[in-house]
């Protein structure tokens, strides 16, 4: 009797104590959970306060000079009497600065990763991709005390010949490759062996001719730009996409690795030529994660301040003819880094509170272009996993 | 410079506080006014400070509101970068304040190009063409065929409130102006520049840009201090009557040498 009951005692006491275990367990898990949830959510909520922060003090500034002035007129003379607030040229040239070094760093970029993954020997790419990461580590100044002291004179009396260089070292490979590509896809439909070969040569010599027309023209032309000041467009749209670059191979070439073994070996196994893999099978494959890699690089030449407030001219007027990388230009990041100093409360609202508008677009553009990647990298996930 | 001047405004609060007994009425000085003279005043506040402990506090908000904190008493010297207005001296004199300017120094902006440039002078009104965008190039301005780039100051520098002031006299600067951040940034780009012309402060100016003469006179020291070069202006503290005692002896500071070395590293011209 005692017995037993002293062991059903043992027993709940046992169950008493697993019990509490337990629940000290979930406790612990609980608190884990909350903790990890607090610092994930302090992250989103600080992106929320800078939106609130840089929104209360840009809407007043809507609400004093309007939507209209801001967004259409190209007169900024903040500090006149009265002052002007068109931000037009500015926005204008934020775009082209972008634009541009996207042109540059995009191809390039995405050019190197592939070089990198699927090209190059493993040894030598364990030694280049640090080199081209290393790029990334250089601060902003340094980039903008270069690209003012170093390229921008540099531009202002070698500009033409560096145009003409750059352009035949660019245009050279690619022409040859359109020559042999294009001779070699005119002449697949002759099916006469013995006709095949002389008009392929002769194809390829009027097309090599003509591309070299085209290299000796432009380059000419090139040759024959002055640059009047060096703090243009062009040189910012360059070193911004240098700055550009490390996040754009860094990221797209761990997307081309990520495409994993299985799909190249199937590709070859099914006779495909390197080429035809990489263009065919990998580059689809991996799109998604090349596409997150230039938006990343994007935001990056969008965002950057310090080279564009350095080397930029920052002059407030639209380029004349408006597609000319050789005007100087100004952007919103510049005029805010520039303006800040002055525009305190004191010095008159509007002006102050632009800046703040000028800050809420461009968080605006940023917040919309990383939910248009976003979207679009889950689309491309759905697709290629076939649903 | 503007976190210097913060520090300096709040040890000298600090000071007040512990001082007592000080401001409009008091022991200490306070200065408001210009932001062209703001920092010859807190360079001369700091080493007043050093010399006769006694608290300066300097706030800058314009020359405006320099005028009025003199002509409402809330400080002892105003300080400004022109001279006061009539309607400002009468609004002082209903008040009871008798406004007296004292010169502090002049400040003269060079007209810089590339040293290869052959043009030597420049009239005010071709100036203000090429400012403007009615000269674009320097053939128009008796120079070589060869199209100008205008380089000027963001517009919250006060040699480019000065040059708009002198030169522009109300007219906008075209839009099209390059604009750097600093006189530095300015000196750099103009000597790399070949079309470039630009304006400075004469601390900035060295031999790898050259100073044109501006309707006919050369800029130089001697040009300002004799008010023959067109721009240049000098620079005021205005105090209520005659100074005396501590405001006096700051008043005076430009005459010491040491006033004389602060004016000159902050590159203005010394009157005396």
């Amino acid at each position: 009797m005692s017995d037993e009951v002293a062991s059903s005692q043992g027993r709940s006491s046992e169950f008493i104590v697993s019990a509490q275990k337990h629940k000290i367990q979930k406790i612990k898990q609980k608190t884990g959970e909350a903790t990890l949830l607090l610092i994930a959510s302090f992250v989103a909520i600080v992106v929320l306060f800078i939106f609130y922060f840089v929104a209360r003090d840009a809407i007043p500034f809507f609400r004093l000079r309007g939507f209209a002035e801001f967004f259409t007129s190209p007169e900024w003379y903040p500090a006149d009497d009265p002052p002007h607030f068109g931000a037009l040229a500015i926005i204008y040239g934020s775009l082209m600065v972008t634009l541009g070094s996207a042109l540059i760093a995009v191809p390039m970029g995405v050019i190197a990763s592939i070089c990198l993954s699927d090209i190059l020997p493993f040894s030598v790419r364990q030694l280049v991709k640090p080199v081209i990461e290393m790029l990334a580590a250089i601060p902003s100044v340094a980039f903008g005390f270069f690209a003012l002291v170093v390229f921008a004179p540099l531009l202002q009396n070698q500009g033409g010949p560096i145009l003409m260089w750059t352009w035949w070292v660019i245009a050279a490979p690619f022409l040859l490759l359109f020559v042999i590509v294009v001779s070699e896809l005119l002449t697949s439909s002759i099916t006469k062996e013995s006709m095949k070969k002389p008009v392929k040569m002769a194809l390829s010599t009027v097309f090599g001719l003509l591309a070299i027309l085209l290299l000796y023209v432009v380059g000419q032309h090139l040759q024959g730009l002055v640059i009047m000041s060096g703090t243009n467009a062009l040189n910012v749209s360059i070193i911004l996409s240098f700055m550009a670059l490390p996040t754009i191979v860094s990221v797209s070439e761990d997307a081309l690795q990520a495409v994993g073994r299985e799909l190249r070996e199937g590709s070859y196994a099914l006779g495909a030529t390197r080429a035809e893999t990489i263009i065919k099978t990998i580059l689809p494959a991996a799109s998604s994660g090349i596409l997150a890699a230039v938006i990343l690089g994007i935001m990056r030449a969008l965002g950057e301040t310090m080279v564009v407030w350095m080397a930029s001219g920052n002059s407030s007027a639209v380029p004349d003819p408006f597609y000319n990388y050789l005007d100087s230009v100004r952007t919103l990041t510049a005029t805010i880094a520039g303006d800040m100093g002055e525009a305190d409360q004191v010095t008159g609202s509007a002006r102050f509170h632009v800046l703040f508008a000028m800050g809420l677009l461009l968080l605006i553009v940023s917040f919309v272009s990383n939910l248009v990647s976003e979207r679009i990298v889950v689309r491309q996930r759905k697709i290629l996993s076939g649903q | 410079m503007r976190k210097l001047g913060t520090v300096l405004t709040s040890v000298a609060i600090m000071a007040m506080t512990t001082v007592g007994n000080v401001g409009a009425a008091g022991k200490g000085i306070v200065i408001d006014g210009s932001t062209t003279v703001g920092p010859i005043s807190k360079s001369f506040a700091a080493l007043f400070m050093k010399k006769y402990k006694v608290p300066v506090t300097v706030s800058e908000s314009g020359s405006g509101n320099g005028a009025k904190s003199l002509i409402n008493g809330s400080c002892d010297i105003a300080d400004m970068s022109r001279s006061m207005k009539p309607q400002e001296i009468a609004a002082a004199k209903s008040k009871g304040v008798n406004p007296v300017q004292n010169v502090v120094a002049l400040d003269g902006i060079a007209v810089v190009v590339h040293p290869s440039n052959p043009v030597r002078a420049l009239t005010e009104a071709q100036i203000a063409g090429i400012y403007s965008g009615r000269i674009t190039n320097w053939r128009q301005a008796g120079g070589p065929n060869f199209p100008i780039v205008v380089i000027q100051r963001e517009s919250n520098s006060g040699t480019q409130e000065t040059f708009r002031e002198l030169v522009m006299k109300g007219k906008q600067v075209a839009r099209t102006a390059e604009t750097q951040a600093s006189n530095g940034a300015v000196k750099n780009r103009v000597s790399q520049t070949r079309g470039a012309i630009g304006f400075l402060g004469f601390g900035y100016v060295d031999a790898s840009v050259k100073k044109v003469a501006v309707n006919g006179v050369v800029p130089s020291v001697t040009s300002v201090k004799n008010r023959t070069y067109p721009l240049s202006r000098p620079l005021f503290m205005y105090t209520n009557g005659r100074p005396s005692g501590m405001v006096a002896k700051f008043v005076d500071l430009p005459k010491t040498p040491e006033g004389k070395r602060i004016i000159n590293e902050l590159g203005f011209v010394p009157k005396y």
